[in-house]
């Protein structure tokens, strides 16, 4: 694609960049990001995006706790992560600029809002002198812009109030930095008609906002060259960018149809997993049902019961909801349900950190209810990934005759990508089968077997198969109430051999990279895009190490454990104080090592780099 | 060509499962199972179209003692469980059965939302004043003062009446009968089974191991005729062995009054199952005895919309606005572009 420049200065080509957008929760940093995004994914970029909020909706004005931040990674190739250090950061305050200057590269750009580092933004944010006139910012390309100052007088006579004009900031700073990659207006300017049809004042004020911002850069000397990159190199198709819950809920109601089910999610409001209510409301016209619980117990008791009524019945939450479904859950292990009970994964333990992400619910998720309670597990590992995980986990739940957990994480429910939607001819359809009615007065068998040890799904309204479940201990077969310490001996083994046998239906576990070597990276989950780029980089160094993503957790594809075996070294790289580490070394007797880390954060490539790097050069003076 | 297209009439006894009857000698709930089966018969229930489901408590063993299709939850869950499956089978028949512990304690939530909600279901409380399957600690409505194993000195705690509750949360049909008064549970139940919309009924059922008696003033025929009282839509409130007493209103009060002596009939509280405002039907779930007689029957009987429908509506309203889903139409929505 030739591209044409907008300025007349020069443009350099890059490969990529990082750019995050930081200020007040109020700023409008996340439309921001957003609208880079949306626009970079439109002119062929690969991206990966970092939304970072706090849980407050609006702390107080200026300070730090406040401080919200859009992180926007665009390439030209292949990416898998939002980016480690930022090439570019745009700082409304002096709270987001102490927050996030440490993520900025050295000579990095910084663009800040001059006009808010006044005496109190600086009080707020603990600087005793002001960094933008005493040299500790000489490090970088910093420009102090008068962003609110030029806003105003960008808008005025629209007859708009201060608090008004000063909204539209959040415009000038995306003008700018459009200007500075080389990124056209049109989505913004097709945006804000959207948006603010109904508005045409503020319409027509973000319009000259943004407008103002972009000819600041091309205006001002003391900025004299901006960027450009090129498309990635995609697979061929039509692309979209999708959020994890997003792309969670598509996969829902694609999964519905491909079954020919109607979709019903319970679920109670929970940071971060709401969206994926959010979304499924809006397509009730697919057959969609939600139901908005009094509690996260009742979200799930009732998916359980739609499950009852032959449906395909979601629960979706995050934590501290998956605590309190604990004891539904283990309801549905008894009564050999299919569901989904999706886990987005925030910080932990209690109420956390609601906005960050983590991955310690893994332990949870497999053993966090009352006796012996398998389940399988999966984990999606991008946001755009999200849909086939959805798929597959409903295919396992109706074949199986078992609830499913689903696991994502705040990083990823919130994250984006560019997402190649699917033709309808790829898509794979689910089979259920229900057995049909009868009138010969034979006796149902609700818990009667077929190979895969999956009882039959009987849906009330079918005649002659009346049945009862429940939680108490069932008779195999028959499903009468039994508490003959036998039978529940066979149930239970029969329980957990029927999730074990998943393990038969799952693809092999595959590897990037060789298929022996020095060094295995193991990983699950969101930390996928920092691994992989890590490992690729290590690949390139010339250092002997494959990446292993796991998709299912439980069960384990069956060649796992021969494929780490075949590594010197396997190092597990995840959220949480070692948990998919700790289940590997029960399992397989590996003594992996532990990458971890838990500070709300995804990790960074260099962080993974850094480790590969430190075990391998352990290594060579074994 | 004849064709008999008559169904088969089910009988009380179609609607018993194969299993053993496992409550007490003696127990409150075999006669409301009884009833139960007899109502089923008698509106002409199927087994198929029939789900029972209960959460944890001797009541709550009542799913397997029925041929139809059923569900023994977890404690206090049965509501919740009830409105997913009625949400997306309205067609189903849903009965849900519980017990004061079960739906007051540990279910409240779930009972006061499904309540509200009016879903088109029948929630049925067997009211002992005991917690019994644990072994007899006190229940939310234990009478202050209780002496049981978890309150050797007496409870403390102020009991629930669970009408009362229903009505606050503006349920469309409360209604309250006694075990041991089948004519009347067979009509209480009946009506709840009619009735579209939330039917709640509270069950007067002895717990004859762990707190017998509990009800014998309401029960035993020689005070039951002054102890209770028969409410029927629009009658005045009489009761007494001899017919001869009614209950006024004074100001916004209710009081026992003598017929005669300058009280007429036409000066009693005239019973409305039908007003739209649920105050009358929460004055009389307050009275107590034995202060007042307590009634039985339907205290409220209203039309309200219900979640399963408007759920379901809303779909088909999406369905007209938004024409049926397509997948790639939702795929391609907002902004997209094409790689060569």
């Amino acid at each position: 694609m030739a591209t044409t420049s907008r300025s007349a200065k020069p443009l350099v080509e890059l490969e990529g960049a990082t750019v995050r957008f930081c200020g007040d929760s109020g700023d409008g940093m996340q439309l921001a990001g957003t609208q880079l995004t949306t626009t970079s994914a439109l002119v062929g970029n690969d991206v990966a995006t970092f939304p970072d909020f706090p849980a407050e909706i609006r702390a107080p004005r200026g300070t730090k706790a406040g401080v919200s931040g859009f992180q926007i990674h665009f390439s030209s190739h292949d990416i898998y992560t939002p980016g480690d250090a930022v090439d570019a950061l745009v700082a409304m305050n002096p709270a987001a600029l102490v927050t996030n200057l440490g993520d900025l590269k050295p000579g990095g750009i910084l663009l800040v809002n001059r006009d808010a580092f006044d005496k109190k933004g600086l009080e707020q944010a603990g600087y005793t002198t002001d960094p933008l006139t005493d040299g500790s910012l000489n490090e970088y390309s910093m420009h102090a812009v008068e962003m609110t100052k030029l806003t105003r007088t960008a808008v005025e006579g629209l007859g708009l109030s201060v608090k008004e004009s000063d909204r539209c900031r959040n415009f000038f700073a995306m003008g700018l930095v459009f200007w500075l990659y080389d990124r056209p207006l049109d989505p913004t300017l097709r945006y804000i008609d959207e948006k603010f049809g109904r508005r045409p004042e503020m319409a027509e004020a973000n319009r000259l906002a943004l407008k103002a911002g972009n000819h600041y850069g091309e205006t001002i000397e003391a900025i004299n060259s901006h960027y450009h990159v090129p498309p990635a190199k995609l697979p061929p198709g039509t692309y979209r960018n999708i959020k994890g819950n997003t792309a969670l809920a598509y996969g829902l109601i694609t999964a519905a149809r491909l079954s020919n089910k109607r979709l019903f999610l319970g679920a109670y409001p929970i940071t971060p997993a709401s969206d994926i209510l959010h979304e499924l409301t809006k397509y009730k016209h697919f057959d969609v049902l939600t139901f908005q619980a009094e509690d996260e117990i009742a979200a799930a008791t009732a998916t359980i019961g739609a499950a009852f009524g032959g449906e395909m019945a979601v629960t979706a939450t995050s934590g501290p909801g998956i605590a309190l479904k604990g004891e539904a859950m283990g309801l549905a292990v008894m009564t050999e349900l299919p569901m989904i009970i999706v886990d987005v994964q925030r910080g932990g333990p209690s109420t956390g950190l609601p906005t960050k992400t983590e991955q310690a619910d893994l332990l949870q998720a497999m053993f966090g209810r009352n006796g012996e309670c398998p389940m399988p597990v999966l984990a999606a590992r991008s946001p755009a990934d999200c849909f086939d995980v959805a798929q597959e986990a409903w295919r396992i739940a109706v074949r199986y005759m078992t609830p499913v957990i689903l696991m994502t994480d705040g990083y990823i429910a919130n994250g984006s990508e560019p997402w190649r939607v699917p033709d309808l001819s790829e898509l794979t359809p689910v089979e259920v089968k229900h057995p049909e009615g009868t009138s010969n007065g034979d006796h149902f068998q609700p818990y009667a077997r077929d190979k895969r040890l999956a009882r039959p799904w009987a849906v009330p309204g079918t005649e002659g198969l009346a049945h009862r479940i429940g939680g108490l201990e069932k008779q195999d077969v028959t499903g009468n109430v039994s508490y003959d310490p036998l039978n529940h001996q066979h149930m239970v083994e029969t329980r957990a051999a029927k999730v074990a046998g998943v393990a038969d239906d799952i693809p092999l576990q595959e590897l990037d990279g060789p298929d022996r070597g020095d060094l295995v990276v193991v990983s699950w989950g969101g930390p996928y895009g920092a691994c992989a780029t890590a490992v690729h980089r290590a690949q390139q160094r010339g250092q002997a190490v494959s990446h292993c993503h796991l998709r299912y957790l439980n069960p384990f594809p069956r060649n796992l454990p021969e494929i780490l075996g075949r590594f010197k070294h396997v190092l597990i790289a995840e959220l949480n104080l070692g948990q998919l580490r700790k289940l590997i070394r029960a399992e397989y007797l590996i003594d992996a090592i532990g990458l971890n880390k838990v500070q709300g954060k995804p990790f960074s490539v260099a962080e993974v780099d850094a480790k590969i790097d430190e075990i391998l050069s352990q290594g060579s003076t074994d | 060509m004849s064709t008999d297209t008559s169904l088969p009439v089910l009988t009380p006894a179609d609607f018993a499962s194969d299993q053993d009857v496992r409550w007490c000698p003696g127990c409150g709930d075999y006669s409301i199972l009884a009833q139960m089966k007899k109502v089923l018969a008698g509106i002409g229930a199927t087994r198929e179209k029939t789900v029972f489901i209960s959460g944890i408590g001797c009541s709550s063993r009542f799913p397997y003692y029925m041929n139809t299709y059923g569900v023994h939850s977890i404690h206090g869950r049965a509501p919740a469980v009830a409105t997913g499956l009625k949400s997306v089978r309205p067609d189903l028949s849903v009965w849900v059965i519980t017990g004061d512990g079960d739906a007051l304690s540990i279910g409240g939530n779930h009972l006061i939302h499904a309540i509200r909600r009016n879903l088109d279901i029948n929630i049925v409380l067997f009211n002992n004043r005991i917690y019994g399957l644990t072994k007899g600690q006190y229940s939310p409505t234990s009478p202050l003062g209780k002496v049981t194993n978890s309150t050797p000195m007496g409870a403390i705690d102020n009991p629930l009446h669970p009408l009362s509750i229903a009505i606050g949360c503006e349920g469309t049909f409360v209604a309250r009968s006694i075990d041991t008064n089948i004519k009347h549970l067979g009509y209480v139940l009946g009506r709840a089974a009619e009735h579209r919309g939330t039917a709640f009924v509270e069950v007067y059922q002895n717990c004859n191991v762990f707190n017998d008696g509990a009800w014998d003033y309401a029960k035993a025929r020689e005070t039951k005729a002054d102890t209770t009282i028969e409410l029927e839509h629009g009658k005045p409130l009489i009761f007494g062995k001899n017919r001869n007493k009614g209950i006024r209103l004074n100001g916004m009060e209710p009081e026992v009054v003598e017929l005669g002596k300058g009280v007429k009939e036409d000066d009693l509280l005239f019973h409305d199952e039908k007003s739209s405002e649920p105050s009358l039907a929460y004055l009389l779930s307050r009275m107590r005895h034995p202060e007042f007689p307590e009634p039985i029957g339907v205290f409220r009987a209203v039309e309200r919309p219900r979640y399963d429908e408007l759920i379901n509506l809303q779909v088909e309203e999406a369905r007209e606005k938004k024409g049926e889903g397509q997948l790639e139409k939702l795929f391609l929505a907002g902004e997209t572009w094409s790689v060569s």
